[in-house]
């Protein structure tokens, strides 16, 4: 197969690193190729994290290009638009509709934008908006957002459920294993 | 053998193991340091937090002296710190084998400057290997020793941040048996007195001469055979970023790239029309070709020196043309990042920033100090610049007659054990006039959270000595020495005005352990909004837990109760007790 492109972009502390980690372990235990990026140090603290991971035959790249995205999986809205140019023509995004502020509104000096679901939606055609941290605290552990969003792309994924399972039980560490598949199956079970 | 995604900092750790390496020494920086912690979690070995980056690499020459294969990790701002012992351990070369692992960070994700290793290689004479993902990271750590063993050399094997932190699969092998060799006995070859040195120093030209030769036939470096009128010679990542962009495309990879294969290279640039060389940061292997002459089609010219090279920016490069694709979605207000909710920063740098004090600021999270709403901080070098710049500040101010300016020094735990001991030193003997605040996490806090001699641990979370920074200030003779809480606004503001108007040096430290690493978590608060007045004296507190809500003409302030981490520095700002806890 070709190259499939992964963005899954979020606020550092929401657990973006681990979502990656699951699909690139998914890919690896389906017999693919994958890369995966991620950043590390200051960018970590507070800020915009994105994280990409490609799977096929054969990846070279471990950097998803502009316009090569096939999905998109947000953790916060202002994330996902920052990075919807990456998209490619009919690329799927799904997103976590729960705002987090930057530190400008915090202290006052920037508005966080009202009008951040319509612009999402002006600039994808494939648009898949929900709210992943209500879901979290519904199942009991707000911190499972990451879990929950990878249930609820698990539908757009070339990968069978079965090896997403499986790298999910050897990435989550075992004692936060039950509520995190909680959380996993949750979000596939959401109509987003 | 087993197939595993692994990070090349991982893969590197684990390259260490099946090389049979036995002392691992580093001093964190990203993106260097995941290869010790990985390491640090291993029996058999001996892998430690080193206090700075000139102490691991001497560390490591050491145990290779000692007879076990030895390395040292670090990032490339390390690499100057560690370049003494570098320099030298040039000439002396190695008795097991040496490997100084460098991590550059072209971007800047988390860095002060972007410099290129392989220029010290090249000043050092000695090899570096340049891995093109996880899987050669793993397989050159072992090819590394086996050069160093094989030369009688150190070697550099550098990696960027795309390689330390991408992952990709992995398979590993079985770890060597390698022997250790007996304790170095050899006066001429290891001591640098300047009668050795000078024979030493042929030697170096010497063994340059041979890798040279070796470098021609050396499988590091790789003709992959394609089609089309543009060859390129590529290395690290960039390699990947050309396959990508060009798959058909011949490709010469080189894997070691200093010394350069140069009859392989002339040979290579002659079977192709137009030669391209793609290389982050410097033009260092395009510059080596234009010095033999070999005409360079696309270079630096075509690829920046600032910043990551992308598949898109050599396609469009080399085509000439721009690819089609979609603009970032405009007007979107910045994340930039920001102390933690809860981090002990937070508090010292409100008082600061009320206090309008002149910051030298250092190398940590508290450099994020430098950010609105504090923007406190007026220079940051390197690790350890804050206290002798600060002296140097106030001998200049003081020269020129400035008076009620007292410069203060911002440094952390980690940094200060690191390089800020000298600076101290160096401010109370020569009479310096600044206060210097250290900033004690009980951590080292940026890189994640690793131990250091002041924690109390080593790096495997065994118990060590615990380092007193508070005693050790003291032995170094400065007479105001004190120690505050960073959560206590007021009496931090107290104790800074009085330490500000005592003349001479004067030390506070502060004391809070990092929520992140020690895990802190306390009660959040919340606004009582009967009584918030919506004046935004919180605000000032810079977390982004706390968020102003317009009514009307005021509004109020709100605390996100899943952010909060009950710190209690914007309570202590509130003008009408509004912000309150449920304890």
């Amino acid at each position: 197969m070709n190259a499939f492109n992964i963005l899954i972009a979020g606020v550092g502390g929401q657990g973006v690193l681990l979502t990656s980690k699951i699909i690139a372990e998914a890919a690896l235990l389906q017999g693919l190729d994958v890369k995966q990026s991620e950043v590390h140090g200051m960018a970590q603290r507070g800020g915009s994290v994105l994280s990409q991971v490609r799977f096929g035959d054969q990846v070279f790249s471990p950097i998803v290009a502009e316009g090569e995205a096939d999905l998109l999986i947000g953790f916060e809205p202002l994330e996902t638009a920052r990075y919807l140019h990456f998209l490619r023509e009919d690329g799927i995004v799904v997103y976590n509709t729960r705002p987090i502020g930057t530190i400008g509104v915090s202290i006052g000096k920037e508005a966080y934008p009202q009008d951040i679901h319509d612009t999402i939606k002006k600039h994808a055609s494939k648009v898949h908006p929900f709210d992943a941290t209500n879901v979290a605290v519904e199942v009991g552990e707000k911190r499972a957002v990451n879990l929950v969003l990878m249930g609820a792309v698990l539908r757009f994924l070339p990968l069978k459920e079965s090896v997403v399972d499986e790298a999910i039980t050897n990435s989550v560490p075992k004692k936060v294993l039950d509520i995190n598949r909680k959380a996993f199956l949750a979000g596939k079970a959401k109509n987003i | 053998m087993t197939k595993a995604i692994l990070s090349g900092n991982e893969a590197i750790a684990r390259g260490f193991l099946e090389a049979g390496g036995k002392v691992a020494a580093a001093y964190p920086g990203t993106p260097s340091t995941e290869v010790l912690e990985v390491l640090s979690r291993e029996k058999g070995i001996h892998a430690e937090w080193s206090t700075n980056e000139k102490v691991a690499l001497e560390v490591a020459i050491g145990s290779s002296l000692a007879g076990v294969r030895s390395m040292a990790c670090m990032k490339h701002v390390g690499v100057n710190v560690a370049a003494d012992p570098l320099m030298t351990v040039a000439y002396t070369g190695v008795n097991a084998g040496l490997v100084l692992m460098a991590a550059d960070d072209p971007g800047m994700f988390s860095s002060q400057n972007e410099q290129d290793t392989r220029h010290y290689a090249r000043m050092a004479k000695i090899p570096c290997l340049e891995p093109v993902d996880s899987d050669e990271a793993r397989a050159y750590v072992r090819a590394a020793f086996e050069l160093s063993e094989s030369f009688d050399t150190p070697v550099i094997l550098r990696t960027t941040t795309r390689i330390s932190h991408c992952k990709s699969v992995v398979r590993t092998a079985e770890p060597a048996a390698v022997k250790d060799r007996d304790l170095a006995r050899d006066v001429p070859k290891y001591v640098m007195l300047p009668a050795n040195a000078k024979k030493r120093h042929l030697v170096v030209e010497e063994r340059l001469a041979k890798l040279r030769e070796y470098a021609e036939t050396a499988a590091f470096n790789e003709v992959r055979p394609g089609k089309g009128d543009v060859g390129f010679i590529a290395n690290g990542i960039a390699y990947q970023y050309v396959r990508e962009a060009f798959p058909d495309a011949p490709v010469l990879k080189l894997g070691m790239t200093y010394p350069i294969p140069e009859k392989k290279v002339r040979g290579f640039a002659a079977s192709v029309k137009k030669l391209a060389v793609v290389e982050e940061l410097d033009g260092f292997v395009e510059e080596l070709l234009k010095a033999m002459g070999v005409t360079v089609h696309f270079g630096k010219t075509a690829f920046p020196p600032c910043g990551e090279l992308t598949s898109r920016t050599i396609r469009e490069a080399v085509s000439g043309s721009a690819v089609a694709c979609k603009l970032p979605v405009g007007g979107l207000i910045v994340r930039p990042p920001t102390f933690c909710p809860g981090c002990s920063h937070r508090g010292l740098y409100t008082i600061i920033a009320k206090l309008k004090l002149y910051v030298s600021g250092d190398i940590g999270c508290y450099t994020l100090g430098a950010l609105p709403p504090f923007s406190s901080m007026h220079t940051c070098i390197c690790m350890g610049a804050s206290i002798s710049g600060a002296h140097g500040i106030s001998r200049g101010l003081a020269l020129r007659g400035v008076l009620g300016q007292k410069p203060v020094a911002v440094i952390g735990d980690s940094t200060f054990l690191h390089s800020g001991i000298t600076g101290l030193i160096d401010m109370v003997y020569n009479g310096g006039d600044a206060l210097v605040v250290i900033m004690n996490n009980d951590t080292t806090g940026m890189t994640g959270g690793q131990e250091h001699a002041g924690t109390g641990r080593t790096a495997s979370g065994a118990a060590a000595p615990k380092l007193d920074i508070g005693q050790l200030c003291q032995a170094i003779g400065a007479k105001r020495v004190r120690e505050i809480d960073a959560y206590n606004l007021k009496e931090l503001e107290q104790i800074m005005k009085e330490e500000l108007a005592a003349p001479g040096t004067a030390v506070l430290i502060s004391n809070q352990p990092c929520v992140l690493r020690y895990r802190v978590s306390k009660k959040p608060y919340r606004v009582v909004r009967e009584t918030c007045v919506g004046c935004k004296a919180c605000l000032k507190a810079g977390c982004i837990a706390l968020s102003f809500v317009p009514e009307g003409k005021k509004g109020h302030a709100e605390v996100d109760a899943l952010l909060c981490n009950g710190c209690g520095v914007c309570s202590q700002l509130c003008t009408t007790n509004s912000m309150v806890t449920d304890t």
